[in-house]
């Protein structure tokens, strides 16, 4: 206790910051006026595709049983998740448009990516700069869950039984963070830090929201992994809700 | 975080004598200079690190592991958590003791301290990561004693941790994973074959393999184990154990190179098999193996380090156990990605082709055509045409021996003769292969007669067929001996105890006879006084 006295002041705790959750520290500083930054805007949608779907590579999951057993069929790999017509696993986010030096306060929410029979779920999402990303294991085996970013820090850490949860940050907006598994080498995500908390990503039924933006006119960009991404000018006016739907196919057009 | 406000006060609290201390400890880095360490840098280390630290200099393209790329500010041996960049202190340790089991020498008798403290400051100014906060090591206690009880718990640990899904049951490096692990450039990467311990890159003492647990290996598969500590999936103790039961995996000490192979005779009857269980009481004796890297398509990254020979003899045949880890049991489907890994990686090396599809894994062991003592030894690899070698040649995939010449390495000609039999087996990462021959071959004209009493030249070359190698890419050793023990007469161990005690016995007869004549000398003297 007198020690933590000793060190109480100002100085002293900026000398001694750098903890594995920068982005906490620097949100309350900012919080007052990026909390008025936000709105009462979104913008709603669906991501459909059109067209043949590509078939995804099978995975041969036989050295972990554990993992193979959560399947009726062979697995694959979900590379292109259609169903009945909506993709899965696409990123929407506010791509341009917000105003030059805003900022926005970081989502007391976290982000998570799930390991689930060996897979990670989801495949490509997107997470604020100093929001939490939560990872949880739910296979009752061991992962490693390896970010390898060029801008931030990277990390490799282990979840060796179920029913772990992880918490990290990523400090600087980064286009794509890959994220892979190295005792499962068929396990990948991806990962964007943005600025802001303008994102979804898009479950299975295709469907994302887009909350609290201000009014305003934006470019909303969908991307998915394979498939490229899409972009489109929505305009959402001060507390309505507008609309974006995207149609990806397996072309590309 | 306490461990922060703990260092905070303690800063605070200390006196300028402890602070001047202090900051020697947590600066090694004082007085030193980038610019200084530029003209150390490039003379020494561009070469493989590269002119701006990438990695890229003109040796990288043959290394496997690859020199490390500065710029990225990502170090695989630290004491901070996964992820952090390495303290001052953990550059300069691997300045200045090197990364056992790879490219990267030990440099403190090279350049001295100044000089490493110089280039460590030089190397950090290439990552602007380096511009925030110093890192903190984190805090690693002193290990617990070692026991066989905490090794045995440790190998549990090992088990429940799942270490062996990459390093397998045995630590061999043979994990269902291994064949697909990659480091951050897609290059093939090992997974530590934990019974060498002489060959861990972060040095193999019980703390530095616990510190490894704790921080991980970055840029590389090896993950951190904090976490799991953190959320008390695993105890500190559990990783203290699991890091003496990893040290338990190899020899206590490093292996020790000696030119000569004793084989000793028996009585009675040779071990039949590699599997025999009297081979655990033979004496082991390590013969280092390296690249080809004199033939062209050299070879740079050879699987086998070297092979474990052992050997016993009965008068009249020979017997001899060599044992060598391969992680990988050649041809085998798993090891397809990691063949198409090392392709990518070292195909550029003299540009010839690795073939794309695995080949055996392979064992050659060579003899001069004609034992005798005073016999110049044939050219290493495998002979020339003016002094061939006599050869065992093994394949694993069909496990097959052949018996025959070689005038250089990848000219071996099968003979009709079949003076050897051999048996193999493979077991988690290791193959062991014991080969049978009598002393004196039917065929006494082309193939040589062992002699008891007689140092046999023996060469070793072998090769893993799931990292493309074949008869020239592999791993050769230099020329080595067995030699065929003498049994020991009884007379041998007589003659010097009579001998000593014939010399003790005249002492005692000589020193008496001296005594009693200056005895009798003074008493004349006494008398005549």
């Amino acid at each position: 206790m007198k020690r933590i006295l000793i060190c109480g002041l100002a100085l002293a705790v900026a000398a001694c910051g750098g903890s594995k959750e920068g982005g906490e520290e620097a949100a309350p500083a900012a919080g007052a006026a990026a909390s008025a930054a936000l709105g009462g805007g979104s913008v709603t949608g669906h991501v459909a595709f059109s067209g043949a779907v590509p078939a995804n590579p099978s995975i041969d999951m036989s050295a972990e049983t554990v993992c193979k057993d959560k399947y009726p069929d062979a697995p694959v790999d979900p590379v292109v998740m259609v169903t009945d017509g909506k993709l899965g696993n696409v990123v929407v986010y506010v791509k341009s448009g917000l105003p030059d030096g805003q900022t926005y306060p970081v989502p007391s929410e976290g982000v998570e990516l799930d390991q689930q029979g060996c897979l990670y779920h989801p495949r490509m999402m997107a997470v604020m700069a100093g929001q939490n990303l939560i990872i949880k294991n739910n296979d009752a085996v061991l992962h490693n869950i390896k970010a390898l970013p060029t801008k931030n820090r990277p990390f490799n850490i282990s979840q060796p039984t179920a029913g772990m949860s992880t918490t990290r940050t990523f400090t600087t907006p980064e286009e794509d963070i890959p994220v892979e598994c190295n005792v499962h080498g068929w396990m990948h995500s991806n990962i964007m830090v943005l600025p802001h908390p303008f994102f979804a990503t898009t479950g299975a039924d295709g469907s994302f929201t887009i909350k609290g933006l201000p009014a305003g006119t934006y470019e909303i960009e969908a991307r998915h992994e394979k498939l490229g991404s899409k972009t489109m000018s929505v305009t959402v006016p001060a507390d309505a809700a507008s609309t974006a739907d995207f149609t990806f196919s397996a072309t590309g057009a | 975080m306490t461990t922060t406000w703990q260092l905070c006060g303690a800063h605070r609290t200390i006196g300028a004598l402890g602070a001047v201390a202090a900051i020697g400890m947590l600066a090694p880095l004082l007085g030193a200079q980038a610019p200084r360490g530029k003209a150390v840098y490039d003379k020494w280390c561009a070469e493989c690190h590269g002119a701006t630290g990438a990695g890229d200099g003109s040796s990288a393209a043959y290394m496997l592991p690859r020199p490390r790329d500065f710029t990225k500010g990502l170090y695989q041996i630290r004491t901070t958590a996964s992820g952090e960049l390495p303290t001052d202190a953990d550059l300069l340790h691997v300045v200045t003791e090197g990364m056992p089991g790879t490219a990267m020498p030990d440099w403190k008798t090279r350049l001295n301290a100044t000089e490493r403290g110089d280039v460590v400051a030089y190397i950090k100014s290439m990552s602007s990561f380096f511009a925030g906060a110093a890192p903190k090591a984190i805090s690693v206690g002193k290990a617990p004693s070692s026991s066989s009880e905490s090794i045995a718990a440790g190998r549990a640990a090992y088990e429940k941790l799942e270490c062996f899904k990459c390093h397998g049951q045995e630590g061999r490096g043979d994990g269902t994973s291994s064949p697909t692990l990659k480091d951050d450039y897609d290059h093939p990467i090992r997974a530590a074959n934990l019974s060498q311990h002489w060959k861990f890159n972060g040095g193999a003492t019980v703390e530095q393999i616990y510190t490894r647990l704790r921080t991980g290996l970055d840029g590389t598969p090896m993950p951190s184990f904090t976490d799991a500590m953190e959320s008390e999936v695993v105890t500190d103790e559990q990783l203290w154990q699991v890091a003496q039961y990893v040290r338990s995996l190899g020899p206590e000490k490093d292996p020790v190179v000696r030119e000569v192979v004793r084989a000793a005779q028996v009585e009675g009857a040779l071990p039949t098999s590699p599997s025999d269980s009297a081979w655990a009481e033979v004496e082991a004796f390590w013969i280092p193996l390296v690249g080809q890297i004199i033939l062209k398509p050299r070879w740079f990254a050879p699987t086998v380090d070297g092979v474990w020979v052992q050997a016993l003899h009965d008068s009249k045949q020979l017997v001899m156990r060599v044992s060598w880890d391969d992680p990988s049991r050649s041809p085998d489907t798993p090891w397809d990605e990691w063949l198409g890994r090392i392709r990518q990686t070292m195909t550029a090396v003299d540009s010839i082709p690795i073939d794309a599809a695995q080949g055996p894994d392979r064992l050659t062991v060579q003899f001069p055509t004609k034992v005798t003592d005073d016999a110049e030894r044939p050219y290493f690899l495998g002979g020339d045409s003016r002094r061939p070698v006599y050869a065992w040649r093994w394949t694993s995939t069909p496990d097959e021996l052949q018996e025959g010449r070689m005038t250089g390495l990848g000219t071996f000609k099968a003979a009709n003769s079949s003076e050897v039999t051999h048996a193999a087996v493979y077991d988690n990462g290791q193959w062991r292969l014991q080969f049978t021959r009598a002393l004196v071959p039917r065929d006494t004209t082309t193939v040589p007669t062992f002699s008891v009493g007689t140092a046999i030249p023996v060469a070793f070359y072998a090769a893993d067929g799931s990292s493309g190698e074949d008869e020239m890419r592999g791993a050769i050793g230099a020329w080595y001996a067995i030699y065929l023990d003498v049994p020991t007469p009884p007379r041998v161990y007589i003659a010097p105890a009579a001998t000593m005690l014939l010399t003790a016995g005249l002492g005692v007869l000589v020193v008496a006879s001296a005594q009693r004549r200056e005895r009798s000398g003074r008493r004349s003297t006494k008398e005549e006084s």
